[in-house]
């Protein structure tokens, strides 16, 4: 390979006029504020969490159903018109461990980032794990979601803080085919 | 060069506020229906391409998530331009033109209303000298503006007989969010809102969007009874730098407007003029006789969904072809500040 393709070239810049000095950089303000509105389909999952509740919702006839849905079958291009109540019992489809947490309510390092498939869902949702050391937890392993108090309970996603193992057999990896 | 054509086409209601919906679930419906007015499914699309910007959704790769209302799986052949979806059409146009596809679904849209519009669009500004001084597009469009008066382009009368014909014109338009208009007198003794604009010389600020099918040769006469053919398309770009162009023109519309071959009569104009004032830059640009009937859909000054509104020109001409109400128009596209990118194109029904 050649030696200079990785390697930041030297901008040519005119000759500056004397008495000036060189601009290398500059800093200036931004910051624009949005009124963020989540659509109807985010709204009922959302109010669903307020209820410890989760709601998926699929096109009228389909059997995958879509947690949350922003609103369409992605796969149909159709409308999920219809709301299904979709776990609490769960599985555990893809994970990584996480040695470098951030954001105020990061667990202790090292932890779990998982992908976890509502039963009834035909997608997973990112939670974390725990309850289990992490170096023991295994795709296919069955969870379920452990909430806020309920006087804590706000439309959030963080209503649900982490996911926790239960004593159910694992689900074999070919049953997760195409959830994964 | 290939005969390729628009043969459906569908719109939102444009409105202030698609407060209830996300922008997936504004533009599903209207995808379905050019859709379904071709009588074609996803699956009968060779490409898809969309117009739209994460800066008016406020959020990162927002175009991928608005992909669901599509279909596409198994995978689609697809693109996105951040610009209006006049230049996504262009795009799927040069696609079909290649012999990479020989239909294509476009589709432009904006949910302006969770940002502050004005100011959201200075993001389109250079980065380093007007950018870091926010000048909101209504202030932009003011300087413009100005510059035409004081040269004698042009007069506050007729910018308010522009605003007014353009709203009245929207009474007849069932998606316009701003229909009919007062008197040009009641406009001129409004105040001004960013002197020398008042209120009637400025678009509204408008969610929504439109998709439109693309076939070329015989499968544009199957999917429609009479194609809108696209006989010519060009777009071309004035400089970003403000200072180095007269901004009461805009040079780049004449040069796409001849690669377009627009010249010779026509029986409709839509051209995208969301300040009254750029009307006239653009009619004088195409050189359009008096006869021309321009914008009957009352144009952005009625309904301007931000990277739609564009689209929506070519849409209201092939809406007419196919109607049988004319049989040759010419669309026009604008985006960024000023009248600074600009799109021409052609549309003819057989005779």
């Amino acid at each position: 390979m050649p030696t200079d393709v990785w390697s930041q070239p030297q901008p040519s810049v005119p000759a500056r006029a004397e008495g000036t000095e060189e601009v290398q950089r500059i800093r200036t303000h931004a910051k624009i504020v949005y009124d963020y509105t989540p659509g109807i389909a985010p709204t009922i999952f959302l109010r669903g969490l307020a209820e410890k509740k989760i709601l998926g919702a699929r096109y009228e006839g389909s059997d995958d159903v879509y947690v949350p849905s922003r609103g369409m079958d992605p796969v149909l291009g159709k409308a999920t018109d219809e709301t299904v109540e979709v776990g609490p019992k769960a599985t555990i489809t893809s994970f990584c461990v996480v040695h470098i947490g951030f954001g105020e309510n990061a667990p202790p390092t090292p932890f779990v980032s998982a992908l976890i498939l509502p039963d009834g869902a035909a997608v997973s949702l990112y939670g974390t794990i725990l309850g289990i050391p992490h170096d023991k937890v295994r795709i296919g392993m069955r969870v379920e979601p452990v909430w806020l108090p309920d006087d804590q309970l706000t439309t959030s996603f963080e209503n649900i803080t982490h996911w926790e193992p239960i004593d159910e057999p694992d689900v074999p990896a070919e049953q997760l085919k195409g959830h994964m | 060069m290939r005969d390729v054509a628009i043969v459906s086409v569908a719109q939102t209601d444009h409105k202030r506020a698609a407060r209830e919906t996300n922008e997936v679930e504004m533009v599903q419906p209207i995808i379905q229906r050019a859709l379904e007015g071709a009588g074609a499914t996803i699956s009968d699309i060779g490409f898809t391409c969309s117009g739209s910007s994460d800066y008016l959704a406020g959020q990162a790769f927002s175009f991928v998530m608005t992909l669901d209302a599509v279909g596409a799986w198994p995978p689609i052949s697809e693109s996105h331009v951040e610009m209006d979806g006049a230049w996504a059409l262009y795009e799927a146009w040069l696609k079909i033109q290649a012999g990479h596809a020989d239909t294509a679904l476009v589709y432009g849209y904006s949910k302006a209303s969770p940002g502050d519009l004005p100011m959201v669009l200075t993001r389109q500004l250079d980065p380093y000298y007007s950018g870091p001084l926010w000048p909101d597009a209504v202030a932009m469009a003011g300087l413009q503006a100005r510059s035409m008066l004081d040269s004698g382009r042009i007069t506050a009368e007729e910018m308010a007989e522009t605003a007014h014909r353009n709203r009245q014109n929207a009474l007849n338009n069932p998606h316009a969010q701003l229909k009919g208009s007062p008197s040009v007198d009641a406009l001129l003794a409004e105040d001004y809102l960013s002197n020398p604009l008042r209120k009637h010389d400025c678009p509204p600020i408008s969610d929504g969007g439109c998709a439109i099918v693309l076939a070329a040769g015989d499968k544009a006469r199957e999917w429609a009874e009479r194609p809108a053919w696209l006989k010519g398309i060009d777009h071309r770009v004035d400089s970003h730098n403000f200072g180095a162009r007269d901004i009461a023109e805009a040079p780049s519309i004449a040069i796409a407007a001849e690669k377009a071959g627009a010249s010779g009569g026509f029986d409709i104009a839509e051209v995208h003029a969301p300040f009254s004032h750029q009307e006239k830059i653009v009619t004088e640009a195409l050189g359009l006789s008096g006869d021309v009937k321009v914008n009957p859909s009352g144009g952005a000054l009625a309904a301007n969904p931000v990277m739609g509104a564009g689209l929506i020109r070519l849409g209201e001409v092939a809406n007419r072809i196919m109607a049988g109400e004319a049989d040759r128009g010419v669309a026009h596209a604008t985006s960024g500040q000023l009248m600074q990118q600009n799109l021409v194109a052609v549309l003819e029904g057989d005779r």
